[in-house]
């Protein structure tokens, strides 16, 4: 399920569904800080989440090219496939 | 022509919707003066102060005073110039020698801020080819110092040490130097670092270790030198950071260490050296001070005491409060309007405290947040925990 951009997009928004704070029409394309209202920490916080699951560390500099859930997926597919 | 405080709408809405639910801006707060290390004066009223880092309440040393007033007298105020230009007096060599003697290390560069001493230090240590491993509750300076460092960051949970070797591991074979960086004491919390397991991490992936004890030198350790003395774990500890605007109540900052690289700081490290040095009379001041903290060492008893009687008063009070006992303090309340109205009637009742909001908080939840000094009695401890019970309960009513 975490091998693909579109499998790991699927995980993030799961875990993000998990919040009841968290908008519940929510898809790829949503972006990250407008559309769900995170703040820079809950960014920061919520990415350490990801990272347990797919055992990866984000650097913080490439938080800041992203934007939406997908951007997010890729940047973490493409950490995932260096690593391998 | 574009409005170039657009960006900060957010934070303009923020900002008012906060100030016009307070009846005064908690952001502005003056102390008129203070009458003693634990009173000062605040809208006209005397207040007591437990909010103001000065844990052994040597802002008011005589000691300190005399000094900065006999050095300003002989030698002026201000240096003028940087440390490598015309600002390094002998009283600054001095003092780098006096403190590298007081941690028992071979160097010290002092810093016009400890905000600054974390800039330098970390910029000067770190580059693109690194990477630093931070705690993820770390102060502003040391978040800002790994940005003008350049190098790759990576946050671990707080203060746990399975989760930074986790982090370690997946950097197995990163060419670059890896550095770590944890506070003794957490500014926010008064959580104590396990410094020592992180040296046992280090150890076992060839990393590099520095510690910013701010707010725990001359507070914990049997001389004050801090969490990695109380945990006998001051060998392992690559760099210490810190400063002198909490425990010995003057400002400025320093990096201490056994590493002969340091000298090449001074010449790269650029917080050190596009400024201006700390002036002669603080310097004084500072030397003065680290002599009264050696010389009273029942002061950092009498604060451990007073942690011990302000931590258990709170508690007792019903108030939600961290696990350690440490000279920080923190009530953890459930939202900022709760947290704002808290903090006023604390104010308006002669006890002043520190209002510290999201996102400077752990958790995404306000605190109200205390520190304690050895100068404080029994008695302005007990008051200052009645007032917090009597306004908890106003505020449950």
């Amino acid at each position: 399920m975490t091998d693909s951009v579109a499998g790991i997009s699927g995980m993030i928004i799961e875990k993000l569904l998990a919040n009841p704070k968290v908008p519940r029409d929510i898809n790829g394309n949503s972006k990250i800080v407008e559309d769900l209202a995170f703040d820079s920490l809950a960014v920061m916080n919520f990415v350490m989440e990801i990272e347990d699951e797919l055992d990866v560390s984000v650097p913080l500099d490439k938080l800041a090219d992203i934007r939406t859930i997908n951007d997010l997926a890729a940047c973490l597919h493409t950490l995932k496939a260096s690593q391998a | 022509m574009i409005d170039i405080f657009a960006k900060h709408a957010a934070l303009r809405a923020a900002y008012e919707g906060l100030t016009a639910a307070s009846p005064r801006n908690p952001f502005e707060v003056v102390i008129e003066r203070p009458l003693s290390a634990t009173v000062g004066l605040i809208e006209g009223r005397e207040t007591l102060l437990f909010g103001t880092n000065n844990y052994l309440g040597l802002s008011q040393s005589s000691r300190a005073a005399d000094a900065a007033i006999e050095t300003a007298r002989t030698m002026g105020v201000g240096t003028t110039g940087s440390r490598i230009a015309n600002g390094t007096f002998g009283l600054h060599q001095r003092l780098e020698q006096r403190l590298a003697s007081f941690f028992g290390r071979k160097h010290c560069m002092v810093f016009s801020t400890g905000y600054q001493a974390n800039l330098g230090t970390i910029s000067a240590l770190v580059n693109k080819d690194d990477v630093l491993l931070l705690d993820a509750d770390s102060h502003a300076s040391i978040y800002d110092g790994a940005k003008l460092s350049g190098a790759q960051v990576i946050r671990f949970r707080h203060n746990d040490p399975v989760d930074l070797e986790k982090r370690l591991a997946r950097l197995k074979d990163h060419p670059g130097a890896k550095l770590i960086i944890a506070e003794g004491i957490y500014s926010m919390t008064g959580n104590v670092a396990p410094l020592d397991k992180f040296v046992d991490i280090k150890t076992r992936y060839g990393a590099y270790l520095m510690a910013d004890e701010a707010h725990s030198f001359g507070v914990l350790g049997e001389h004050g030198r801090g969490v990695a003395e109380m945990q006998g774990c001051e060998d392992g500890i690559d760099f210490i950071v810190g400063t002198f605007s909490k425990s010995l109540g003057t400002v400025g900052g320093y990096c201490i260490t056994d590493h002969d690289g340091v000298d090449l700081m001074r010449l790269c490290s650029r917080p050190y050296m596009f400024t201006a040095s700390l002036p002669p009379e603080i310097i004084a001041a500072t030397l003065a001070a680290l002599d009264d903290m050696e010389a009273r060492p029942e002061l950092r008893v009498k604060l451990q005491e007073n942690a011990a009687r302000l931590h258990a008063g709170l508690k007792a009070a019903g108030l939600q409060t961290g696990e350690h006992v440490s000279p920080v303090v923190a009530v953890t309340l459930e939202n900022i309007p709760q947290a704002v109205g808290f903090w006023n009637a604390l104010l308006e009742n002669g006890v002043y405290v520190n209002l510290s909001l999201p996102p400077a908080t752990p958790d995404n939840r306000p605190l109200l947040r205390c520190s304690v000094m050895a100068a404080h009695s029994a008695e302005e401890i007990d008051k200052a925990a009645a007032v917090f019970k009597a306004v908890a309960e106003h505020f449950q009513a």
